[in-house]
């Protein structure tokens, strides 16, 4: 069914450096949340954290009202069998072929037959698209083939909660849209929280159901997706629309008088805001909420062109002016 | 951070906290027996033959500084007798020691710290499975275990070494070589022997399952992390075998 975590004022350093401090948030139960932030600002760590991996130097993260910071080791282990995790790489096994690789924690953790395992891997292989390859070493097939084994792997002991890093560095566009489309559909069969950290703008603009961004060592901004995509703060609407203009800079924060020296410069309006990404059999997630609900329960008016279509607002995509007919409901 | 020496007693904490840990986890539950078997295999495999080939040359050099001696003092019926004692106290869980170390420890290091980086490691641990338990342990057995047999193999083969070359090079007597044998050593030596190279396995293996699963940094930092495991363990071993040998003349009464 999902579970819900909380993060309260979550610290961690490495030695004197700060990587993020006081990030409270959270985690709705079965919602698909993304969290974003420029390169370098810790949300590989903050993934490691969430685990257990890491230990933070303050905080609280609430699971199942346990507070994961204070479990001993033993129990640490216990809880994450709630979780389902694919690193960045995959993280599989060189030693192991991509069955044995799914195999792996069903072999460990149950006392299931190996017919029964068997047709668990191979319904998980199916199901990210890896039919045939169950014989293949992970050193001989794609990045992306490693990611979709590692997903496979991270969905054997049906998660409850499934973190996500970095789906799409190293995938092409294509095959971005259909492990983005993939996330979706597993979330409406699966009912798990999602935690998907990125930077791809692309998906990050249609898929979650809720954003945060991670900027300049704290958490900028936690929230449903259409309260940042609407959002006037200058760190949000910077990152979220790849623009140079703002306080990010090529390295860390601009300085003064870089900001200075944009302070005439007109920003580009707010693009649309894209319709969410529903699922391909057309069957509503738990978290799925009706376009343009959240803009309209605070009074926001969304940008215009929003909700009509997935591609509004993705840099890059020259869009045309809105078409009165469009069925999508305006606020 | 900063500070070196804090630095330095950091790593040491963390690495007796390693030991306690593997220590905890041998009789967890279930034990990786294929993982153990695998790993003796290996570690034998790579280590038998530079082994064998070390303690020929070893035995043969004792042999060699014993025999000059050994004339010149008129004591020539206790070239045997020496050289034996030499080869089992102290050459052979030495040689075996640093061969384990320099070539199954680095093994050992080098994949351990290739898993880490590639986030094996914390994959493993994400499915809720110990690394220490899973990895570590079968590892650390295995290399006390092949210690022990490679122990044997170097003390034979480095007395046969002796034998050939007091004996055929020397033109020692074979009888008198022979006959000396258990005129200074005895059977506690063996088992000393025995002890200090099972020590030594386990020095070698945690030391560099240690190095292994702090790696970082990519492919250099697994480089560094074997180069380090080899030097520090054998600083260790260096340490240890003072140590032992200090404490079996104090525990073990001597035949003369």
């Amino acid at each position: 069914m999902g579970v819900e975590i909380r993060v309260e004022g979550l610290t961690k350093r490495f030695g004197s450096q700060v990587i993020w401090n006081d990030v409270s948030l959270t985690l709705p139960a079965g919602e698909i949340s993304v969290m974003l932030g420029p390169s370098g600002t810790g949300k590989s760590v903050f993934l490691k954290t969430l685990v257990g991996l890491l230990k933070p130097d303050a905080g609280a993260i609430w699971i199942q009202d346990r507070d994961l910071t204070q479990m001993r080791e033993r129990d640490l282990y216990e809880v994450r069998k709630l979780f389902g995790v694919l690193f960045q790489d995959g993280a599989l096994f060189g030693s192991m072929n991509l069955y044995d690789n799914v195999a792996f924690p069903l072999r460990e953790h149950t006392k299931k037959s190996e017919s029964d395992i068997r047709k668990i891997v191979l319904e998980k292989m199916d199901l990210v698209g890896l039919t045939g390859a169950e014989s293949k070493l992970p050193g001989e097939i794609s990045g992306g083939m490693r990611k979709r084994a590692g997903l496979a792997r991270a969905l054997v002991l049906d998660p409850e909660i499934l973190l996500i890093d970095e789906p799409d560095s190293g995938l092409d566009p294509v095959r971005t849209s259909y492990i983005n489309q993939l996330f979706i559909d597993l979330n409406a069969q699966i009912d798990a929280t999602f935690l998907i950290v990125t930077h791809d703008i692309n998906s990050t603009r249609t898929v979650p159901d809720n954003i945060g961004l991670l900027y300049h060592r704290h958490l900028a901004m936690f929230g449903p997706r259409e309260m940042l995509l609407s959002s006037e703060e200058p760190v949000v609407r910077q990152f979220l629309n790849a623009q140079t203009i703002g306080p990010i800079g090529m390295s860390e924060e601009k300085d003064a008088d870089e900001l200075a020296s944009e302070e005439g410069q007109e920003l580009p309006p707010l693009p649309p805001i894209p319709l969410q990404l529903s699922t391909s059999d057309g069957t509503p997630r738990r978290g799925e909420r009706p376009a343009g609900d959240w803009c309209r329960a605070n009074g926001i008016t969304p940008p215009p062109g929003s909700f009509q279509s997935q591609n509004a607002g993705v840099p890059g995509v020259r869009h045309s002016e809105p078409t009165p007919t469009a069925e999508a409901p305006v606020a | 951070m900063s500070n070196p020496a804090i630095g330095a007693l950091r790593q040491s904490g963390s690495l007796f906290a390693l030991v306690l840990d593997v220590v905890r986890s041998l009789p967890r539950r279930p034990f990786q027996t294929k993982e153990f078997i695998q790993q003796c295999w290996f570690i034998a495999s790579v280590t038998i033959v530079p082994t064998a080939l070390v303690s020929i040359p070893f035995g043969a050099v004792i042999a060699l500084q014993l025999g000059t001696l050994t004339r010149q003092l008129g004591a020539q019926s206790f070239t045997g007798a020496a050289s034996v004692l030499a080869v089992i106290r102290e050459a052979s869980p030495i040689v075996t020691a640093l061969l384990i170390a320099g070539a199954g420890g680095s093994a050992i290091c080098a994949d351990l710290g290739s898993r880490k980086i590639r986030e094996e490691i914390d994959a493993m641990e994400v499915l809720g499975i110990s690394p220490i338990q899973r990895l570590v342990v079968p590892r650390v057995l295995a290399a006390m275990v092949v210690s022990l047999l490679l122990n044997g193999l170097v003390s034979v083969v480095g007395v046969a070494g002796g034998y050939f070359f007091n004996v055929i090079i020397q033109g020692g007597t074979p009888g008198a070589y022979i006959a000396s044998f258990t005129a200074l050593a005895q059977l506690a030596d063996l088992w000393t022997s025995e002890i200090k190279a099972v020590i030594f396995g386990f020095i070698a293996a945690v030391v560099a399952s240690y190095k292994g699963l702090t790696a970082g940094g990519g492919p250099k930092g697994v480089g560094d992390a074997v180069n380090q495991s080899v030097v520090i363990t054998f600083m260790f071993l260096f340490v240890v075998n003072f140590v032992a040998s200090a404490v079996y003349f104090q525990v073990v009464p001597q035949k003369i």
